[in-house]
């Protein structure tokens, strides 16, 4: 999406009415700057109270002590150090990278299957579409409340139906192997967001290029290999880097369902910075610990966006849009 | 897809052939099965929900039986009276209807203004800037929360809704994207026309823009509604008094209470509860939220 869109057909039109301007003192060319300024202004304001300082006071927060009473007292690299040695940390960066590593594709991989059942032409497809979306749009807390109760190992619905078929279910989320993927699972029910944005796509792809792929004789997994899955690639980037981000910032599910246990098995990260700075009150590593997320998310999306020119086709490249 | 184009024309000449109709067989076979997975796929995702009224409607002896009951008889409308009462959430859904009105008011405004700004007003530096906050969508917000917190306890703003509302209020990077694409939409001549008048750019904004943005204002409307009905992090850290919990703190603190303890169908009849408004609106307002996803689908 170009971020210049305006055409050339503005400037000539606004310039006449220029001279025309009723109020002579300020040109009108000013008068719409400033007025652009005043418009912009609150949300310039707000990225600068609510993203920018915070930012570098975060930064400036990670090399000190602080535990909200006395005033922050410097120890320089010190939080970083105890990073290092903190079990914990990486034990939460553990527990993230999983959720990562094996929730995200199997997420991402899903919602593109969902997406290309709905972008079939089948009867009632609204519904359908309805139905699938409507998990992501409820509150976090109160499907966390209900898969608990889904995966309650007793009377939970998922171990009924496992002993329906005469298997054991496992004690779920009360385990240290079952707690995570439990996760894992509760986050497949969500992906009607990702599967929509995928589903956009979808539709914007254009049909002559399957009804080439049928006229040289392609079989569905053709069309799927050739065009969808290059025509698709950029959304799939987007999904990738929102996902990336989101596993970063996991928190309601974790906080309400497990607390991070059984024996840290479910301890992600933002998790454990909460901890550290509303419950041990140490602001200052918790400051570090933000920092130290931040480079780490910046540096993974770098290298995504370092990948991209292998797998990701930007139909404009080849001096088409769509 | 073109190739389905010919399954629902059901007239077609006996003629066309033998191989066309084995092909036409086989077609119709394939959409069965695809109808068939897609209708499996919704049953799956509509069972938790069902389970958890089902559950909600019950009386606390059949919660456990075995095996389980999807129908409770009678069903027991009592819970959710009593969920709204003994347990408070009268009071937590005032709170949320407040915390997210206030945000969707302030988001809508916000956004709105400067969305216009990025789209129709040259000035100088304008994309840049634009760059600038677009680019903290790819920032995650647990960055800020240290700092943002001690500013809002000096200002004594803990146990309150301000750190809550008032960042609403200026702006939200993906809601100005969002609006900012559709504001480009918008024709200019409409607004030359009114600039040739003499209209000043705040007028030419709330007469003729703001109204043409409806369904995009929508959408973000919806989306910050969503967002806070739903949130959980902000009022965990920043309200602590149980007569200032909204209801994602209060559904999530319910089992925990001395007063009701850990009743399954209570604890249902309130997260459903939790997400009525939520559902209500995303049933109403589809259209619009489907349309502002399609939108963040495109930038890819």
């Amino acid at each position: 999406m170009p971020l210049t869109n305006y055409g050339s057909r503005t400037r000539t039109m606004r310039s006449n009415t220029h001279s025309s301007h009723p109020r002579p003192y300020l040109s009108m060319r000013m008068r719409e700057a400033l007025d652009g300024y005043l418009f912009m202004a609150p949300a310039v304001l707000g990225f600068v109270l609510f993203t920018l300082l915070p930012m570098l006071a975060s930064f400036g927060l990670g090399f000190t002590e602080y535990d909200l009473l006395s005033a922050p007292s410097w120890i320089g690299l010190g939080n970083y150090a105890e990073m290092i040695a903190d079990p914990f940390f990486w034990q939460s960066l553990r527990v993230t990278a999983i959720y990562a590593v094996f929730g995200l594709p199997l997420g991402l991989v899903l919602a593109l299957g969902v997406a290309m059942l709905m972008n079939q032409p089948v009867p009632g497809i609204t519904l359908w579409r309805t139905i699938y979306v409507l998990p992501s749009v409820i509150s976090g807390v109160a499907v966390a409340m209900l898969w608990r109760w889904l995966l309650n190992p007793e009377f939970g619905l998922f171990n009924l139906l496992l002993g329906f078929i005469g298997i054991k279910g496992p004690n779920w989320l009360g385990s240290v192997e079952w707690a995570l993927p439990s996760l894992i699972i509760m986050g497949l029910w969500g992906i009607g967001g990702s599967m929509l944005v995928y589903l956009a796509g979808l539709q914007g792809i254009p049909t002559d290029l399957y009804e080439a792929v049928e006229i040289d004789g392609g079989a569905a997994w053709t069309k799927f290999r050739h065009v969808t899955l290059p025509m698709l690639s950029p959304v799939i980037l987007f999904n990738l880097v929102v996902g990336l981000i989101g596993a970063f910032q996991y928190f309601t599910e974790a906080y309400v369902l497990t607390r991070g246990g059984p024996e840290n098995a479910t301890l992600f990260y933002t998790l454990y910075l909460y901890r550290n700075a509303f419950n041990y009150f140490k602001m200052g590593y918790a400051s570090a610990l933000a920092w130290a997320l931040f480079l780490l998310v910046l540096l993974l999306t770098l290298a995504v966006f370092r990948t991209t020119p292998m797998w990701v086709h930007y139909e404009g490249e080849r001096g088409r849009r769509t | 897809m073109t190739d389905t184009l010919s399954d629902t024309g059901h007239s077609l000449p006996p003629a066309a052939g033998s191989q066309r109709s084995t092909r036409r067989r086989r077609q119709r076979v394939e959409r069965g099965i695809l109808f068939g997975v897609i209708l499996t796929g919704a049953v799956v995702i509509m069972i938790p929900l069902a389970w958890m009224i089902a559950t909600s409607l019950k009386q606390p002896g059949a919660v456990y039986l075995y095996p389980p009951v999807w129908l409770p008889n009678p069903p027991q409308w009592g819970n959710y009276i009593e969920v709204l009462t003994v347990a408070n959430f009268g009071r937590y859904f005032a709170n949320s209807a407040l915390v997210s009105g206030f945000t969707v008011l302030g988001s809508v405004l916000s956004c709105a203004m400067a969305g216009y700004s990025f789209s129709r007003l040259r000035s100088p530096g304008r994309n840049l800037i634009f760059l600038i906050l677009l680019s903290t969508l790819m920032l995650p917000s647990t960055v800020t929360i240290v700092p943002t917190f001690v500013v809002f306890q000096r200002l004594d703003w803990l146990n309150t809704f301000y750190p809550l509302i008032v960042p609403s209020f200026f702006g939200n990077a993906f809601y100005i994207f969002l609006l900012r694409q559709f504001f480009m939409t918008i024709p200019l001549d409409l607004e030359d026309a009114g600039r040739i008048d003499g209209a000043s750019s705040r007028q030419i904004f709330a007469r003729i823009m703001l109204p043409l943005a409806t369904p995009a204002l929508m959408t973000v409307a919806i989306f910050s509604f969503i967002g806070a009905w739903n949130d959980f992090f902000y009022p965990l850290i920043y309200l602590n008094s149980e007569d200032m919990y909204t209801v994602a703190l209060g559904v999530a603190n319910f089992q925990g209470s001395t007063r009701v303890g850990p009743q399954m169908q209570l604890l249902m009849a309130a997260s459903f509860m939790a997400t009525v408004p939520v559902l209500i609106i995303f049933f109403l307002a589809q259209r619009f939220f489907i349309r502002g996803i399609v939108f963040t689908g495109i930038k890819g």
